[in-house]
């Protein structure tokens, strides 16, 4: 660990004493060569933690990230920070606990502090009906080798008394907590698995937009970008929001819709809010920054959108929900909101496949829980990519499933991307 | 965001819910062959473009017409608002 | 207490002494100060600590922008911390402390953090405090959290009130200053109607902090004699202390009003603040502009302050930052700043103007093409450093440095919709570009036009040319004389040094910083912004990110303009959660529907219960009843026994009339009913088009063309407009008409053994309801009381001899008043939703438990009624082959074994397979005591379930630490073949 160029104390002591000369950048930039055996087209935190996993885990050396900006600029950069693996479905849970495991050995595994701070998600309940869901989904948890609590109205009130557990208009009767679950700095998992990608030998090439894909025989042999073809024998396409966009090119059309979710954060504040809480009786969830700052959100806006900002009627909806739950943050001011393209599937989970285009690959779907999934998701694409049989943890995110009638819909909205 | 709805003049996005892609006006015939296939399509696969969509909101808290938007999703410019009804009617279900 | 950087004149009333304290010292001030004014006045330099180093903090601005002077403002409830000296208006007894220091704002012991700085540069937390691995979250972060954030919040309710309000406007003008005030006067006297929001309580942006004539009199006085005459026009709504803090689509803006913040308290029955959704038809930015700092070695010592608040505080406060004061400069601006202070009778240390060819000063020593390359001091600036033209040093005494680095325009609400703002070399700024949300001008110092003539003259035509646009016309619209100096500048950024210079005081960003972030390829500005915090403060990097930029595009070697710049957001500046809250808070969060029976149900004593946005009786304790199974078990059985009443009226009700009306039902339900008789109902399975179970109901026949469907309560705003959907998008050829009739019919439940002789006492007597004339599923249209219309439905959710009443909703609480006393002699037992929940489930009737959206109408053995002869919806995507496996889940009942308890939400697993995930078979949904079984019941799915019944499953609920058995049986516990509800 302590290898040259590695971070640590002990390195931040030696630089801080000469000057802080040594530093070297964190990942190159690099030309594109003109083949690779895979590239991944998307330089958000699945794009990279999928190179990270083909490079580390097995063994590619020729890997290369395409970045039509800077990376980690979508969603990975604008998320609530948030980790979990509170899923009720046979689906997904396997996959999101999964994903919390390397959550818990990223930072070692990485060289690189993410701030992973499992600091508890709390879900509130509100009626008995909401229990017993709860109780469903937290016996899926445990049976899934995750873990759940049920707290009871006075437990919770043990630990979070600053709630309106009374003078609310729906009263708050408990919670479903994961204890492992928590908060991450966001930024760092771009930057952190971009680092590690690089020091593999994977080249992150940034301000390289994919235009197009090269397609003989129903194979994909390369994509065109604004600088020129590159081959691959592989692609892999994690966009997020602009997944539609891409697999166009691809002559796709996907089970996914992009919409606008808003965040917001408030001013530094000393420390007020533990854990991360979720309102279940109205469009709010909460957590508080390491800075110090208020880190809330809501519902998406509904309608369709790549504009990456919202309306207000969303972020009066978010505040009266935060109002309600927690009367305390009111003289909390809100210095930022910001808005995310959500690519948002028809069943609320997301896609790791293969498409019909021998070579090709894509990993979209996330909705607006794609900042948790990113360790697993990066580790079963590259497993899929590499290999050409899904990770075991990701058997059901198939491209095919609404056809065959395997939906994973957590919430039961149906084919409705905008009430997942 | 202000939609101009063909009867009641400008009203507050607010007031609305939104459905999504207005292809949804033209379901399939259930008893053609092919249903299975079409049927599908229908319920889940999207265009989604960035620019010009055509999609359907419904006015849940005013006069419970359901519209056909055509918005830009880059810009949310609202480029024609029609009744969801007029536009099957006229034949124009695309 | 005197007030010893007090000067002569000001725009304060000295009649009106001020009483405030900050961090417990008392201070005289006069009505007209801010906190920064009033502190200033009192020789006050230090009001905060820096984010990380814990630096000495001192007033930087006189405005919005304000980076350092962030104080704590008030007491108990109402502690505001992150409050901006700048923007808070004194008022008396007014109290305000420091923040982010311990124990004291003098010694503050977190200021080691200084001395460590060389460790903690950009992004140092990135690279360590990763071993011990249990370490980070047990020791590092704790410690970090602490010592993050700067004021605390109270941690009680915020007792104030807040408003939303709406209004509407031909022109809305963000800014008071001459753009702006000439902008309103030029639409306001051609007719139109508009509002001029300010965020400052005295209108004239800088015409009142600076000493200039227009129109031939005192700037100030014209602006304040514009604001008048604006006032005192119908049309024209000027709304002071209210900052523009977002554009939002198609005009809508959001304008919050402090409307008492000035106050020490809200006057009664007013709210502290209101957040206005303004309508504007087109609007005109007049937002002016921020003077920028310069860059050096200790550039951040109290003293050290924006040359244009220092003549604010001069010409506006009569307030000196301090008795002598040095000026820095890049720019004739800075000049302009020596001449009010000499004015004032203030004195000038020095002038350091880095241009060698800066003019000639008559009223102090001026340094041409010199620079300040540091500062020393405790507590706030005692001197600063000069490198002079020809590489010398000199060392000037000062108590303060005004510095000139040139000015920005306030772009950023036209970065809302993601405008990208333009490098304009001329003025070494950025203006608005690109993207600027439609309908919005940008007028004056916002858009880079910053002489006085010019933003008067610009305000006037930006007004004239949006009054063309909304078709409004302008007979003469002349512009008053004032100064219109030109800029000249060249640009200085940051003076090279070896120390550290700041470039964004509150989050500690230095040169250095952006130094490092350049070295380890953070050098996209977003890569910039997040990995050093450059910008990420509560100003949104107003007094920092030009420089930033500046400094990484000379690393990278790129202009500014292609270095570009990171994105503004709403709001522009910090606004209160409450705000956007309004008063949709604490109960008022969502509306609260009452039954017709609501208050006769209290007036019983009723438990009350949300079931969506209903309060639904859950039971009705009597006396001597401890434990609410007492009541439920009680209600249950004399229900059973003899009968019950219980108000019915949340489920959805929706009218469907017309001539297609039972082809319309045929196809949203899966089931048939344009077969159904006149006088009957039907029980109906929907389902949504991808094939899962929408919702289920009962639907009445009430005439040849006239139906009324019933519907969940839960679902019922859903399947209305669902249906609406099926009747405009899909078949508008169809002759049908919808309407809801939930809110306009009270309906009750009556059931038991009893039931039709207590509706026989109420339903008037031409109606025959016996067994013959009204069957089971039967319905009509009855009059009750004596002639009242109402609507009888022989309809069972409990399993018992049942019917359900509706009367219209006015005569809801007579109803349940007359069904009381007709069901006297049979005891009639009102009951509430817990023992319709436990009936239904003896019954096997599904909700919302079961109806979970993942549910078939195959899971619910009703595939059969999924009619494969007429087009339904859901039908074609329900036969898909996952859907229709053999081994699905399949509804059953579940019969606790062994006194054991069936739990909802309980897993369920074959006798002796092992506990997880991979043998999880199935779920329980519902669950209850049945006192008329005496054991507790469940409904529940498990694969193959249908097969199963006899078979003993364990409910596994691990969550608790609980495991039950159960045996698996039909759903329906009670009476499976229909004779009672036939009876």
């Amino acid at each position: 660990m302590k290898k040259l160029g590695g971070y640590s104390g002990f390195r931040i002591l030696r630089e801080g004493l000469t000057g802080n000369r040594g530093w070297r950048p964190a990942w190159r930039d690099p030309e594109p060569q003109p083949a690779y055996d895979f590239v991944i087209v998307g330089g958000g935190g699945h794009g990279l933690a999928t190179a990270y996993y083909l490079a580390s885990r097995y063994g590619e050396a020729s890997v290369a990230v395409l970045e039509k900006g800077w990376i980690g600029g979508g969603n990975v950069g604008r998320n609530t920070t948030i980790i979990r693996s509170n899923y009720l479905l046979p689906g997904n849970e396997p996959f999101y606990e999964f994903s919390l495991k390397l959550w818990e050995g990223l930072e070692q595994d990485l060289n690189y502090n993410a701030m992973v701070s499992q600091r508890g998600v709390y879900n509130l309940y509100h009626s008995d009906g909401q229990r017993d869901a709860y109780r469903r989904r937290g016996n899926a948890m445990i049976l899934h080798g995750a873990d759940a609590e049920l707290l009871d109205a006075a437990q919770l009130r043990a630990e979070m008394p600053f709630l309106n557990f009374d003078n609310g208009r729906f009263p708050i009767q408990g919670a479903l907590v994961q204890r492992r679950g928590g908060t991450v700095r966001h930024d760092a998992v771009a930057w952190g698995y971009a680092r590690g990608a690089d020091r593999r030998g994977v080249d992150i090439i940034q301000n390289c937009e994919v235009t197009g894909f090269r397609i003989q025989n129903g194979r994909c042999i390369g994509v065109e970008t604004n600088r020129g073809f590159i081959a691959a024998r592989k692609v892999g396409c994690a966009v997020a929001g602009s997944s539609s966009r891409v697999m166009q090119a691809a002559g796709m059309r996907l089970p996914i819709e992009s919409h606008v979710l808003q965040a917001f954060v408030s001013e530094g504040l000393k420390p007020v809010i533990p854990g991360v809480v979720t309102y279940g009786a109205g469009h709010f969830y909460i957590s508080q920054s390491d800075k110090g700052g208020l880190v809330f959100g809501g519902d998406i806006d509904m309608y369709n959108s790549y504009a990456q900002r919202g309306n207000l009627p969303v972020v009066e909806d978010v505040c009266e929900g935060g109002m309600t739950l927690m009367p305390m943050i009111g003289r909390a001011r809100m210095v930022r909101m910001w808005g995310g393209i959500m690519d948002m599937s028809m069943d609320g989970s997301p896609i790791i496949d293969h498409t019909p285009v021998d070579g090709l690959y894509f990993n979209g779907g996330w909705c607006y829980g794609g900042f948790k999934a990113t360790p697993a998701s990066g580790y079963c694409f590259a497993h899929l990519l590499a290999t050409d049989t899904p990770h075991e943890t990701a058997t059901a995110f198939r491209l095919d499933r609404f056809r065959r009638g395997m939906m994973i819909d957590e919430k039961g909205s149906g084919a409705q991307p905008n009430l997942h | 965001m202000i939609i101009e709805h063909p009867l009641l003049g400008p009203r507050d996005s607010q007031e609305f819910t939104c459905l999504g892609d207005a292809s949804l006006l033209q379901r399939p015939d259930a008893f053609a062959g092919d249903a299975a296939d079409t049927f599908f399509d229908y319920q889940y696969l999207r265009d989604n473009p960035a620019g010009t969509h055509r999609e359907l909101w419904y006015h849940e808290m005013g006069d419970r017409s359901w519209l056909v938007l055509t918005r830009d999703t880059r810009t949310h410019e609202i480029l024609a608002v029609e009744l969801a009804s007029d536009v099957v009617t006229s034949g124009g279900r695309s | 207490m005197t007030q010893v950087n007090r000067l002569d004149g000001g725009l304060i009333d000295r009649d009106t002494p001020l009483d405030f304290t900050f961090d417990g010292r008392r201070y005289g001030g006069f009505a007209g100060d801010t906190l920064a004014s009033a502190l200033l006045a009192n020789g006050v330099r230090l009001v905060g600590r820096s984010f990380k180093y814990h630096r000495p903090r001192g007033i930087i601005s006189a405005g919005s922008e304000e980076p350092n002077a962030l104080v704590e403002l008030r007491e108990g409830a109402r502690r505001e911390p992150n409050s901006r000296a700048t923007m808070t208006e004194l008022h008396d007894g007014l109290v305000a402390r420091s923040q982010n220091r311990f124990p004291s704002l003098g010694f503050d012991l977190m200021a080691v953090n200084d001395r460590f700085s060389a460790f903690l540069g950009a992004g140092f937390y990135y690279k360590t405090f990763m071993w011990p691995k249990a370490f980070w979250e047990r020791v590092y972060e704790p410690l970090i959290r602490q010592a993050a954030g700067l004021g605390a919040l109270s941690g009680d309710p915020d007792p104030d009130v807040y408003d939303r309000g709406f209004r509407h406007c031909d022109l809305l003008v963000i800014g008071a200053g001459p753009a702006g005030l000439m902008a309103a006067l030029t639409a306001g006297r051609a007719g139109a109607e508009v509002i001029l929001v300010d965020e400052d309580f005295r209108a004239g942006g800088r015409l009142t902090m600076e000493r200039e004539t227009v129109a031939g009199i005192n700037g100030a006085d014209w602006a304040a004699e514009a604001a008048a005459e604006l006032v005192s026009m119908p049309n024209v709504r000027v709304m002071p202390r209210s900052t523009a803090i977002g554009v939002f689509d198609h005009g809508i803006y959001s304008v919050l009003e402090r409307v008492a913040d000035h106050l020490p308290v809200p006057r009664e029955g007013t709210p502290r603040q209101i957040l206005w959704r303004v309508y504007a038809k087109r609007a005109i930015l007049a937002a002016g502009a921020t003077e920028r700092l310069i860059a050096f070695d200790n550039n951040d010592r109290p003293g050290i302050m924006q040359a244009s608040a220092v003549r604010g505080y001069v010409n506006r406060w009569a307030a000196a930052p301090a008795e002598r004061i040095a000026i820095f400069t890049n720019n004739d601006d800075g000049h302009r700043t020596a001449a009010d202070l000499a004015a004032a009778g203030v004195e000038i240390a020095a002038i350091i103007d880095s241009r060698p060819d800066a003019p000639a000063s008559d009223v102090a020593e001026l340094f041409a093409g010199a620079v300040v390359s540091n500062s020393s001091g405790r507590r706030g600036v005692g001197h600063v450093t000069l490198r002079l033209a020809d590489g010398g040093r000199k060392h000037v005494s000062c108590g303060a440095l005004a510095v000139s680095g040139g000015w920005n325009p306030n772009v950023h609400l036209t970065c809302h919709h993601r405008g990208r703002p333009q490098w304009q070399e001329n003025i070494a700024a950025f203006v608005p570009g690109d993207g600027v949300p439609p309908g919005l001008a940008v007028a004056g110092a916002a858009r880079g036009i910053f002489s006085t003539a010019g933003a008067l003259a610009d305000g006037r035509d930006q007004a004239l040319a949006q009054l063309a646009e909304l078709g409004i016309k302008v007979t003469s619209a002349t512009v008053p004389e004032a100064d219109d100096t030109p800029v000249k500048i060249t640009p200085l950024w940051h003076v090279g040094g070896t120390g550290r210079a700041w470039l964004d005081q509150q989050n500690d960003v230095t040169v250095k910083d952006v130094g490092l972030a350049h070295q380890e390829n953070f050098r996209a500005v977003e890569h910039l912004k997040r990995y050093t915090t450059l910008g990420m403060a509560g100003d949104q990097g107003r007094t920092s990110n030009v420089l930033g930029l500046a400094v990484m595009a000379e690393l990278t070697g790129k202009t500014i303009a292609d270095t570009g710049t990171t994105i503004y957001r709403p709001p522009y500046t910090p606004t209160p959660i409450a705000a956007f809250a309004g008063r949709s808070v604490g109960r008022n969060f969502r509306p609260t529907r009452l039954p017709p029976s609501h208050h006769w149900a209290a007036e019983q004593g009723a438990v009350f219960v949300e079931a969506g946005s209903w309060m639904r009786a859950q039971w009705f304790p009597r006396e001597g009843e401890v434990h609410w199974r007492e009541s439920v078990d009680r209600e249950v059985l004399a229900t059973r026994r003899s009968v019950g009443v219980c108000d019915v009226s949340t489920l959805g009700k929706i009218d469907i009339q017309g001539n297609d009306a039972g082809a319309f039902l045929d196809l949203v339900y899966s089931n048939r009913f344009s077969t159904l008789p006149v006088g009957r109902t039907r029980y109906g399975l929907m389902l949504r088009e991808d094939g899962m179970v929408m919702d289920d109901g009962t639907t009445a026949r009430l005439g040849e063309t006239h139906y009324l469907m019933t519907t969940t309560t839960a679902n019922a705003v859903g399947v209305y407009r669902h249906l609406e959907f099926v009747r405009q998008c899909l078949r508008p050829d169809m002759d049908v008409q919808l309407i809801s009739a939930t809110d306009s019919w009270a309906q009750f439940a009556v059931a038991g053994p009893n039931a039709r002789r207590v509706l026989q006492a109420v339903v008037d007597s031409q109606h025959d309801i016996s067994n013959e004339a009204f069957p089971f599923m039967a319905c009509r249209a009855i009059s009750v009381c004596g002639g009242v219309p109402a609507r009888l439905f022989r309809i069972s959710f409990s399993g018992e001899l049942a019917y359900e009443i509706a009367v219209p909703a006015r005569y809801g609480d007579a109803m349940i008043r007359a069904l009381m006393a007709a069901g006297e002699p049979h005891d009639i037992t009102p009951y509430g939703t817990e023992a319709l929940g436990v009936m239904r489930i003896e019954k096997g009737h599904v909700t919302g438990n079961e109806l979970n959206g993942t549910i078939t109408a195959h899971n619910l053995g009703m595939a059969k009624m999924v009619s494969t002869k007429k087009d339904s919806i859901g039908a074609v995507l329900a036969g898909r082959e996952a859907l229709v496996a053999e081994d699905g889940l399949c509804l059953v009942g579940l019969q606790a074994i062994d006194g054991d308890h069936v739990t909802a939400g309980a897993h369920m697993f074959a006798e002796s397979t092992p506990v997880d995930a991979a043998h999880d078979e199935g779920y329980v949904t519902s669950a209850a005591w049945s006192p008329h079984i005496g054991a507790s019941i469940g409904l529940g799915f498990i694969v193959r379930g249908a097969n199963r019944h006899g078979e003993t499953v364990r409910l596994m609920n691990p969550l608790e630490g609980r495991s039950a058995r159960a045996r698996i049986c039909s759903p329906h516990f009670i009476d499976p073949e229909g004779e009672r509800l036939r009876g």
